[in-house]
């Protein structure tokens, strides 16, 4: 049985570069909106090798804009992979060492079912049917991937931002599943403000009269204008105000005057809107309403009584979290509450604030200190394994 | 994992530490007693340190650790959640002692504290004949920049656990050589340099 769909040019060139399989043909997924959802493709790229006792997998989470390209160059872009620098041979997560497994979220638009997919009930195109995924959805989806390619366990879950409210999704869901555990730059509820901006750029993708209600496709439009907007004031809550002003300050752009008019006349103006116009040849607009959302509605105390400590009670896993200082989008304090909670189960817990001006995106940066940490923990989880293979 | 030998009170908490177990370490520096308990005694040992540069180095070599302050942050953990509490040189430097004690003896089975003492005959002759605050090997600071605030004698400190209830378990003296002296009381607290305290709730 296959997931019916046309699909995109971006959609095309992903899955033919990367692994995936259809899941949830006799066992639908339930989502937690009461939808019951299947089948669906799961889109997901390896690296590395399982050892013999199926030890060594890492999973790695990736965040809203990224996708399953994680440690090559990605197929659309022919950018090199999104987390190169700590995904390869001699880095941090080793191929040699470890089977590296990264899966482009339910929801999303690298090859994984989201909007663009078909209703199998209609035959009709789901857009904004689609029904409305969850961070936990997700996680169960990627659960049931590592069912079907029989991995019982995880050496390590890891992952940024979006990413890592999946790790601690997984860590609160799958406790036995994950030995241990690197949520990076992340919280465990989106806070109102970053809902706020969520809310900007999904106004500003529906405001396009190319959007036409989600169902642009059939149209044969495509709300870019909507989306690289969507795109600029996100990637404003990546940056912090140091490194904006480090970067561009008031320098102009191929200009030595004002130009009074509405050009853009300043460099940080010009790289917001390459921004916008080269995120809308990767990224589906439907899929981004949908990816926010999911983080809008995570809750992970919520969804424990209210008591984030029940989330991790009696938890084996082992955590490491990292911070950034200059991060305002989720900033230490939101991580510090996590090590709260983490301390009230009593759980093994390390926790590093990385001093840097280059605020969220750091996690995606070149950060020894962060490489530094993630190495140390991973080689204190490893020997606390007895994990040895591939040791130089 | 190396085995460079830990300072000699290091040394000996981590003899009183049954192996196998979990134990918190309130405090731990550069993280070496850490390394030992994990290494050697096959301890669930984890850290709580308040300079952030020494939590990172921690972490990077491997060990579970996070930023913390022993007066505000023992309240995180349930009760029982270790079996031994341990608070090396730091309990003079704490805001409330007695509070952090209680919170130790809350949160781990025992409480393992050390701390220089305070009526070493260094300290008692430089105040009295030299009449100025004491300068030892042990307390190095000057009145000024000590982070030392609430400094205390071996027989403080059994005042104290008289107090509250607690049980002393071991107590271990140790001379400016860092060896162990077996005297009376009286002369532990007049030629002990530091001491080293296992406690559990009576």
């Amino acid at each position: 049985m296959s997931v019916l769909e046309d699909l995109t040019e971006a959609e095309r060139k992903a899955l033919a570069q990367c692994r995936h399989a259809v899941l949830g043909v006799d066992r639908p997924l339930r989502l937690d909106c009461g939808v019951e959802l299947g089948p669906y493709r799961v889109a997901y790229q390896t690296y590395g090798q399982l050892d013999a006792d199926k030890s060594n997998a890492v999973l790695i989470c990736h965040p809203l804009t990224c996708d399953q390209f994680v440690g090559e160059s990605h197929p659309v872009t022919g950018k090199e992979g999104w987390w190169d620098s700590l995904v390869g041979p001699g880095k941090v997560l080793d191929p040699a060492r470890y089977f590296i497994i990264c899966i482009n979220v339910l929801g999303h638009c690298m090859g994984t079912t989201g909007p663009s997919a078909r209703d199998p009930d209609s035959n009709q195109p789901w857009n904004l049917r689609f029904p409305v995924v969850t961070i936990g959805d997700m996680v169960r989806a990627q659960a049931a991937l590592l069912d079907h390619l029989g991995i019982p366990d995880l050496f390590c879950v890891i992952g940024g931002s979006m990413g890592g409210m999946q790790v601690l999704e997984w860590a609160a869901t799958y406790p036995r599943r994950v030995f241990s555990a690197v949520p990076i730059a992340c919280a465990e509820h989106h806070s109102a403000q970053n809902i706020a901006f969520h809310e900007v750029g999904r106004q500003a993708i529906m405001a396009d009269p190319d959007w036409k209600g989600g169902d642009y496709r059939l149209h044969g439009t495509n709300p870019s204008r909507g989306l690289a907007v969507a795109r600029m004031t996100a990637h404003i809550t990546y940056l912090s105000e140091q490194a904006l002003q480090r970067k561009f300050g008031r320098s102009l752009q191929n200009r030595d005057a004002l130009g009074f008019g509405f050009d853009a006349d300043f460099q940080v103006e010009s790289y917001l809107r390459h921004q916008g116009s080269t995120f809308v040849d990767r990224f589906d607009a439907n899929s981004y309403l949908y990816i926010t959302r999911a983080m809008d509605y995570f809750d992970l105390a919520r969804a424990h009584g209210g008591v984030l400590a029940n989330a991790f009670k009696g938890s084996p896993t082992r955590f490491c979290l990292v911070s950034f200082t200059s991060d305002w989008l989720f900033p230490t304090r939101e991580s510090r509450e996590i090590v709260h909670a983490l301390n009230a189960a009593a759980a093994n817990v390390s926790f590093v604030e990385v001093e840097t001006d280059k605020g969220h995106d750091a996690f995606l940066l070149d950060e020894p200190e962060m490489f530094r940490t993630l190495s140390g923990f991973l080689q204190g989880a490893a020997h606390a394994r007895g994990l040895t293979g591939g040791l130089k | 994992m190396s085995a460079n030998p830990i300072r000699v009170d290091l040394q000996l908490i981590a003899d009183m530490v049954e192996p196998g177990g979990r134990a918190l370490d309130v405090g731990c520096g550069d993280g070496s007693l850490l390394a030992y308990l994990v290494n050697f005694k096959r301890v669930d040992a984890r850290g709580m340190e308040l300079s952030q540069a020494g939590v990172n180095a921690c972490v990077a070599n491997g060990l579970s650790v996070i930023q913390g302050d022993a007066d505000t942050d023992l309240g995180d953990y349930p009760d029982d959640a270790f079996d031994y509490v341990i608070l090396s040189q730091t309990l003079q430097a704490t805001r409330e002692p007695r509070a952090v004690l209680k919170q130790m003896l809350r949160v781990g089975k025992r409480a393992i504290v050390s701390f220089p003492n305070f009526a070493h005959w260094q300290v008692r002759l430089r105040l009295v004949f030299g009449g100025r605050m004491p300068e030892t090997p042990s307390l190095p600071f000057k009145w000024y920049d000590t982070p030392n605030i609430h400094l205390c004698s071996i027989d403080d400190f059994r005042a104290l656990c008289r107090d509250m209830g607690v049980r002393v378990e071991r107590a271990v003296v140790l001379n400016r050589n860092s060896r162990r002296i077996h005297m009376p009381p009286l002369l532990a607290n007049l030629f002990g340099e530091q001491a080293v305290f296992m406690l559990r709730r009576d």
